[in-house]
């Protein structure tokens, strides 16, 4: 069965959270000189932790909100001509560096948390806009043929057939999202939006390997925790 | 109950129209089997039937009311779909699967779950074995019979079937096929069979539609287009074995033995008379012989018999070993191929109770094509 897990489907977990104790510990025991001991602290690594999370949970719901119905109305006949020319619109949005998305926001959006999001929210649109668009369309024709057929409604044939036979697809561009995004976030603390990328900027700044490192460290563990979770999530739901 | 007239369709920016001026008329309780190339339409002519397909000029009607006054969904939830795909739906459990439609008109649970199994013992799908599972989990045979069963759930009157045993092996479809014609004796629905299978019209059909190009070319019961084929596309449809073909719509009970049969104790006169008199003209000629209780014993073959020759009836008895017997429910062509691999001459025709009603010989074969054609 799907759905019983076995031990060593917690193995990554585990492994994450003793690595990054562990480091935490190791830089809170063994500073290398006082600059390094004053900025490390557990009360900064847990607040950053919070606010990189905060950035990425707040982008990703937007784009999730954005990109899943958007997808789904591009799948729709009447709006599927559009699709290659709204698709085509967004993965420009995903070739600009995101240094230059950045960049450019703070013109518009000013310094801050709003820029931040913005800039996790594009870079986020795409794996979930083409997944939604390629999970849908690549359901069998036939099984929508049938469903129709007997008299499901398009909104029932949506709900109960398309949209379930399609997640499997569509969690899949979640968690490449997901990834993406997590890695990104680290750029929000270049507009001031805080998160991990400050103690990595920090860590650059006064040249202590120790403490880029330790921001580094972090980043990535969240990303491939939240890739982990979706996983669990997504094997949790009803087949 | 389903009625097409001067029904066409253009699709936009194409001059040609895919069915042009079609007439039809299908009885309540009949199978109408369209049948023709790959192209011709049929499969379109269907589907303009519970409006999957719009069509664009004359009208349809569906129980007595123009279909394009009837609101889509309404209209197919009550006519039945079964498609050569299947498309079963597979992430739901095959009872889930087949609750589709009563699910869609909101019956409650009780009555869906009776109507599931129900319909899983009349396609014959073990329930407490399939109902829990996903269609991957079976055969191609038994997924069809879900399929089926999904499209027969809420009982409509009418359904559409598009190739529905296409896609199967010969021998399943050949029992999916029978099974049908015997369910469908029962349920007597009214329905639209699509096929490119000629041999498969026959069969199911009760009327048979031959179409090409968009047109209906002939119209009539699987006698009609076998044994008068309007023009050289039809007669090139079912083929040039096609006194074979009619062999099969022909029971054995429908035809009147040439050879009589006659009691061995009880009649025996009358079987020397018969032997003393036969005429040498008559091309097959033997006698059946049965006991008083009907059961074949053997058959005489009476061109052996000379001007006085006194060997006993008994001895004449060609005995077959074993003696071959065929229901009266069979067709003709089961009585040829039984005729051919005995190498006899003659099989007994069986009542279901187990009388031997009379005896068939080849010159009956050929007599009752010559007849009925």
């Amino acid at each position: 069965m799907a759905n019983t897990f076995r031990w060593y489907d917690f193995i990554l977990p585990v492994v994450a959270v003793i690595l990054a104790v562990g480091y935490a510990l190791y830089v809170l025991n063994n500073p290398t000189d006082a600059m390094v001991a004053g900025f490390v602290t557990p009360d900064r690594i847990i607040s950053s932790l919070i606010t990189h999370l905060y950035l990425v949970g707040v982008s990703m719901a937007l784009a999730i909100l954005a990109a899943f119905p958007l997808g789904i109305l591009l799948t729709r006949a009447g709006f599927r001509k559009f699709a290659p020319l709204v698709v085509g619109t967004v993965n420009i949005g995903q070739t600009v560096p995101s240094f230059a998305v950045i960049a450019l926001f703070v013109g518009i959006l000013g310094i801050g948390e709003r820029t931040a999001i913005f800039a996790l929210w594009v870079y986020s649109l795409l794996p979930i806009l083409n997944n939604t668009i390629a999970g849908v369309s690549g359901v069998d024709r036939s099984i929508i043929d049938a469903s129709r057929g007997m008299g499901m409604t398009r909104l029932n044939t949506l709900r109960k057939i398309e949209i379930p036979l399609a997640m499997p697809v569509i969690m899949a561009g979640i968690r490449t999202a997901v990834v993406i995004n997590a890695g990104t976030a680290v750029i929000a603390a270049y507009v001031g939006a805080g998160g991990l990328g400050e103690i990595i900027v920090t860590g650059l700044t006064l040249a202590r390997f120790q403490v880029l490192m330790l921001g580094a460290l972090y980043a990535a563990l969240v990303a491939l925790m939240l890739d982990y979770m979706l996983g669990m999530v997504e094997r949790l739901l009803p087949k | 109950m389903i009625r097409l007239e001067n029904v066409s369709k253009i699709y936009p920016g194409q001059g040609e129209p895919v069915i042009e001026n079609l007439n039809l008329e299908i009885q309540s309780g009949e199978i109408c089997v369209l049948v023709g190339e790959s192209g011709c339409g049929k499969t379109t002519t269907m589907r303009m039937i519970n409006k999957i397909i719009p069509h664009t000029g004359g009208t349809i009607y569906v129980d007595g009311k123009d279909i394009s006054t009837i609101d889509a969904t309404e209209l197919r939830l009550n006519i039945g779909y079964v498609i050569q795909e299947i498309g079963l739906f597979p992430h739901y459990t095959i009872e889930k699967n087949i609750a589709t439609v009563p699910i869609e008109k909101k019956w409650d649970k009780q009555r869906i779950a009776g109507r599931v199994k129900e319909l899983m013992e009349l396609m014959e799908l073990d329930y407490d074995a399939y109902a829990k599972k996903k269609p991957r989990h079976l055969s191609g045979g038994q997924r069809q019979r879900v399929g089926v069963a999904r499209a027969l759930a809420a009982d409509p009157p009418i359904m559409l079937m598009d190739e529905p045993f296409g896609a199967l092996d010969p021998i399943t479809r050949m029992n999916l096929q029978n099974e049908f014609i015997r369910i469908q004796a029962r349920i007597k629905k009214t329905i639209v069979f699509v096929t490119h299978d000629i041999d498969e019209a026959v069969k199911m059909g009760d009327k048979i539609a031959v179409m090409h190009q968009g047109k209906l070319v002939q119209f009539g019961s699987p006698q009609d287009i076998l044994t008068r084929p309007t023009d050289e596309f039809v007669e090139n449809l079912v083929g040039h074995n096609r006194i074979l073909k009619r062999f099969s719509l022909i029971e054995c009970r429908a035809i009147n033995p040439s050879a009589a049969v006659y009691k061995l104790d009880s009649e025996r006169a009358e079987i020397i008379r018969r032997i003393e008199n036969f005429e040498r003209t008559s091309s097959f000629p033997v006698i059946g012989i049965i006991d008083d209780d009907y059961r074949p014993i053997g058959y005489i073959p009476m061109f052996k018999y000379e001007a006085g020759d006194e060997t006993p009836i008994e001895d004449r008895i060609k005995k077959i070993k074993p003696i071959q017997t065929i229901e009266d429910s069979a067709t003709l062509f089961d009585a040829l191929g039984r005729l051919f691999s005995s190498s006899e001459r003659c099989v007994f025709r069986m009542e279901p109770g187990g009388r031997c009603t009379g005896i068939i010989t080849m010159g009956d074969l050929f007599e009752a094509v010559r007849v009925n054609g």
